[in-house]
């Protein structure tokens, strides 16, 4: 690990301001995808800003009768969260299918919205990658595939976003609320917070240097039979091959997201006017121009299973 | 290729083994290039594309800080306060460890994944390898030597000694810990992956148990009797 300086912010608009004083420093919340990256020096921050103590932990009702949660909200209240159970349960189904009990004891909301690739070519440093040194070439790409993205790739990288509970908040239309380093703040939408990778995988997400979410908001409870469906190599503490956020009301219509198949949570929300015609047409439209590779070919059969499993089960409640 | 000949104990082999290496010296194409000669350019090509990485690495404004950075921190361990004068990169677990000499908690991938670094902290169970001891200001953290002593075991301890809950033991610190904390977890209603409905109260089934267990790692496999020792004193508690 580099060096660095550290120090706890006391709030919002303070750390935003610090990370523009150092211009090579970054956030730290629950530090399990920052440290892990850092030891190995895929991210080699200059200055760490300790964002634990800036009271941004609390579930809010909003006067919109949605949620308002704090970015340090960890991901085990969230999922405990009495509101989130009841009303967002896919968001709860989501949060628990992730990482360990342990992880998600000192996971964050911002954090896990932000956690970056598990690409195993982005993780060796001795490896070419775009994401992890812009320019290199890509190593997946002609390379081992199976678990990389089907949709929205890029001749520059075909890498997937690795959390479940982003998938959750997508299909939810969530939210996410920050501040800048100049006071202002701004909300977005989260359908536009994550990037595809284009020319640039090295950029993940819409935010600026120093900004600094403070929550992610949820509007109104839509009610109808949540389900989250994650499929894996192993039955427990693995990330997702695919996975299926879905929402479906009682007269068959609905909404659904995918994890797993793209560099971001992969909604289309045109697909969703298929829901009552089955889980076959849906995927032909939310993966219509999918350019799998020969080894992850096999996620777009196992998209269309799981979300027909889903259906059936929401069918069946 | 070599390292092949290291374990080979007829001489005659060693010799074969000797032969072939150097026939290796032999140019095998028309660059008149040796296969030794070849791989040291080659290490020297390695190191040339590692070239723009390392300064793609870090953005151009970026102050390089070479020397090590300190910080202070104030910890309660085991009911202990401890004030700490650490290098900024110092994890919670290499503080335990190299600092406080609680040796206790283990350090196996030092990378979230296994759990043999799991101590609690203000009451919950974390990875001790993927938090810096500089973010715990003020926090009560408790390892396995704050749980029980040897003349006074913790019952998840005796539960471990006499399930047979181990083997080399070196994952069993953080299962005590996870196991102790995860109880504490479903008393409170936290749910898990395992219930088949989120909004219900968690039970500890054979199921939970697995689930609720699996950021803890045992290389040796002695998980049957582990989930033996978490039953006998989940049937005292949940
Ligand atoms: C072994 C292992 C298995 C895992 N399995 C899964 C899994 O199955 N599913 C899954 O979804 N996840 C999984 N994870 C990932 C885990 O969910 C993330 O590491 C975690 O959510 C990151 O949150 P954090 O608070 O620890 O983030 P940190 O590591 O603290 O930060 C991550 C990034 O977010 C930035 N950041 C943090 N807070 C803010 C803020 N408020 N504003 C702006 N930037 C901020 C940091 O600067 C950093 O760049 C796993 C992790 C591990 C180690
Ligand atoms: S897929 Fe993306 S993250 Fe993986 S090696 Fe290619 S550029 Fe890097
Ligand atoms: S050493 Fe911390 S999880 Fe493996
Ligand atoms: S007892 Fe050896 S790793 Fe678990």
């Amino acid at each position: 690990m580099k060096p660095f300086t550290f120090e706890r912010a006391t709030s919002g608009a303070d750390a935003a301001a610090a990370a523009e004083r150092h211009p090579g420093a970054k956030f730290v919340a629950g530090g399990t995808n920052l440290l892990d990256l850092m030891k190995l020096e895929i991210e080699t921050p200059t200055h760490l800003i300790d964002v634990n103590s800036l009271g941004l932990d609390k579930i809010e009702k909003t006067p919109e009768g949605g949620l308002r949660i704090g970015a340090l909200v960890r991901n085990t209240e969230l999922a405990a969260d009495e509101n989130v159970r009841r009303d967002y349960g896919v968001l709860s189904q989501a949060l628990v299918a992730g990482a360990s009990g342990q992880l998600r004891n000192m996971a964050t909301t911002a954090g896990n919205l932000l956690q970056r690739t598990r690409c195993p070519y982005f993780y060796d440093t001795n490896q070419p990658c775009n994401k992890r040194n812009p320019g290199t070439g890509c190593g997946a790409i002609g390379g081992y595939s199976r678990q990389h993205a089907v949709i929205g790739v890029s001749d520059a990288c075909i890498a997937t976003h690795p959390s479940d509970m982003a998938v959750a908040m997508r299909v939810l239309d969530a939210t996410v609320e920050t501040i800048r380093p100049d006071g202002s703040q701004r909300k977005i939408p989260i359908a536009e917070f994550h990037r595809l990778p284009g020319d640039k995988p090295h950029i993940d997400t819409v935010l600026m240097a120093g900004e600094l979410i403070t929550a992610v908001t949820l509007p109104k409870p839509i009610g109808g039979r949540q389900i989250y469906r994650k499929v894996r190599d192993r039955a427990s503490f693995a990330f997702a091959l695919v996975s299926v956020a879905a929402i479906v009301q009682r007269d068959g219509s609905g909404r659904v997201a995918l994890g797993g198949v793209a560099h971001k949570p992969w909604r289309i929300e045109a697909a969703e006017a298929e829901m009552p015609n089955g889980a076959k047409a849906v995927v032909a439209r939310l993966l219509a121009g999918a350019k799998p590779t020969n080894e992850n070919a096999f996620k777009i059969k196992l998209v269309e299973r799981a979300l027909a499993s889903v259906l059936a089960e929401a069918k069946g409640a | 290729m070599r390292t092949g000949g290291e374990h080979m104990s007829n001489p005659e082999d060693c010799e074969l083994k000797g032969g072939a290496s150097e026939e290796s010296e032999i140019v095998h194409n028309d660059t008149g290039i040796t296969r030794r000669e070849f791989i040291i350019a080659g290490t020297a090509t390695v190191a040339a594309t590692m070239l723009p990485t390392l300064a793609y690495g870090q953005t151009p404004q970026q102050p390089k800080l070479v020397q090590p950075q300190m910080a202070k921190v104030a910890l309660k361990v085991n009911g202990t306060s401890h004030e700490l004068e650490l290098d900024t990169r110092t994890t919670l677990l290499d503080a335990l460890r190299e600092h406080l000499r609680l040796t206790g908690s283990k350090k196996g991938c030092d990378q979230g994944q296994c759990g043999a670094c799991t101590v609690i902290v203000n009451g919950r169970r974390i990875n001790s390898c993927l938090t810096l001891a500089a973010m715990h200001q003020g926090d009560s953290v408790t390892t396995i030597e704050g749980l029980g002593t040897p003349d006074n075991l913790h019952p998840m301890q005796q539960a471990f000694v006499k399930c047979d809950g181990y083997q080399c033991g070196y994952c069993t610190a953080g299962q005590i810990c996870s196991a102790v904390a995860m109880l504490n977890e479903i008393k409170a209603g936290i749910p898990s992956h395992a219930m088949a409905d989120i909004t219900a109260q968690p039970k500890l089934t054979g199921a939970e148990l697995r689930e609720r267990m699996s950021g803890n790692i045992c290389r040796c496999g002695a998980y049957s009797n582990i989930a033996e020792a978490i039953t006998e004193i989940a049937g005292r508690t949940v």
